[in-house]
């Protein structure tokens, strides 16, 4: 079976010469869809770093990041920007929704940049804000949702047409702890359910308690991991449905 | 805590008869707390011999309820006003395993850290799972307050642990690194003029 995000023998380093900064060294990860991954570390460990090597924000500096089989170093600018329009989701502690849409417009944004009709963007863009459970009506500016509900809107976002990797870096820093909660609930579920792999930087261990598995990173190495957890029946169903 | 002050605060609302303290007691402490109905027998016979519960007049012979005396609502209330105390101090094993590390094994200590914090997150990943299909089943609020209090103080080891690994660190780095003047405009300038080449070059 093919990990759907596979980090191979990276190596990342950022400047050059005596201003040269190594924030990954030799880091290998693999992770299965359906798999939900959490990266934990002390500051400057790499860790927001290998997120944006995962979707194809940075370049390595030596090794490879395919993404469900594909090496994002084969892929040219195009190619790379309509693999974050339609098989990577972003999200980041700042939502950056766009105050001028509805929450209904932000989500189907992403699909219509791709090239979606509009009618068929909308349709995606329903399914997942009902997936994500944001309190109709939809037709409402970001800022008439709570600071939760705007993270809602943002994940919605991240997922609609079905992607198949979610990246998120520090997605509940601005939010209390109830609320960050239900995020973090979310995106177990939208990885349990959904199939989507679900890739989770933060500093926060309740929150990293959720995954299948966390990887600690220390200078940009990995220092350690938990086990995965045992597939439950959804992820059993997705193996079974890549294999057949 | 003992089972005593439990018993206690359970009786002070109505009269309670054995089986019924037993029950009340796992569902309030959110199943955290199992007791057999021999113990909470035993509990009640030393309540009644101390003078802080007594049976209640005129019940069924077959099923004694008991109730507070005034004594036991005193000593409830001390309870309640109490403030949790520290003493023993701390030992727990997590905490004196790391230390005796840090003293004994100072080029291993981080690798000791490092497998204790990646064992108490898989336990805190398990309370999780736990948690998660207790919700789906329809968890009490004491049985998910209960289980928050065990997570919550999952974190607090995994953030010891941070601290731990944090300060064995530094104090490596700093051990290893001469110690350097910190630089601030006026001394860069200063070295700037004692350096001959900068002289030469400013005539």
């Amino acid at each position: 079976m093919t990990p759907i995000l596979e980090v191979d023998a990276v190596t990342k380093c950022f400047g050059k010469g005596p201003t040269e900064v190594r924030a990954l060294t030799d880091v290998s990860l693999a992770i299965a869809p359906g798999e939900f991954v959490a990266l934990m570390g002390p500051s400057g460990c790499g860790k927001s770093t290998l997120l944006h090597l995962a979707g194809a924000l940075e370049s390595p500096t030596a090794g490879h990041v395919r993404v469900d089989g594909i090496d994002l170093d084969s892929l040219d600018a195009r190619a790379r920007a309509a693999l974050r329009h339609t098989d990577v989701g972003f999200v980041f502690q700042r939502l950056n929704l766009l105050v001028s849409l509805t929450a209904l417009e932000n989500v189907m944004l992403p699909l219509e940049v791709a090239g979606m009709k509009a009618k068929d963007a909308r349709g995606h863009a329903r399914t997942a804000l009902r997936r994500v459970e944001l309190p109709e009506p939809w037709e409402r500016y970001p800022d008439d949702f709570s600071g939760g509900q705007q993270q809602r809107i943002a994940i919605a976002r991240a997922i609609v047409g079905e992607r198949r990797l979610l990246l998120a870096d520090e997605p509940t820093g601005a939010l209390d702890t109830i609320s960050a909660d239900l995020v973090i609930e979310l995106l177990a579920a939208i990885s349990a359910e959904q199939g989507t792999a679900v890739v989770l930087v933060t500093h926060e261990p309740r929150f990293a308690a959720w995954a299948d598995r966390v990887v600690f990173l220390r200078d940009g190495s990995i220092a350690d991991q938990t086990r995965a957890a045992p597939p439950g029946p959804a992820l059993d169903d997705v193996l079974a449905g890549s294999s057949a | 805590m003992s089972l005593r002050l439990g018993l206690l605060a359970l009786l002070s609302s109505e009269p309670k008869h054995g089986y019924q303290l037993k029950t009340e007691f796992e569902r309030a402490t959110g199943g955290m707390w199992t007791v057999n109905v021999g113990q909470i027998y035993t509990t009640l016979d030393r309540l009644v011999r101390d003078g802080c519960v007594e049976i209640s007049p005129g019940a069924d012979a077959d099923q004694k309820q008991y109730r507070l005396t005034l004594d036991g609502y005193d000593a409830l209330g001390a309870w309640w006003r109490a403030l949790p105390h520290e003493d023993p101090p701390p030992r727990d094993e997590l905490m004196v395993k790391v230390l005796l590390a840090i003293a004994t094994r100072p080029d291993e200590a981080i690798s000791v850290i490092t497998a204790q914090r990646t064992a108490v997150l898989e336990l805190l990943q398990q309370r999780r799972r736990e948690q998660r299909l207790a919700t789906e089943r329809g968890a009490s609020v004491a049985q998910v307050l209960a289980d928050d209090a065990l997570v919550v103080r999952a974190e607090a080891d995994l953030r010891w642990l941070d601290l731990c690994e944090a300060r064995v660190l530094h104090a490596a780095t700093a051990a290893t690194t001469p110690p350097t003047i910190p630089t601030t405009r006026a001394t860069r300038a200063t070295r700037r003029h004692a350096d001959p080449t900068q002289l030469k070059d400013a005539t």
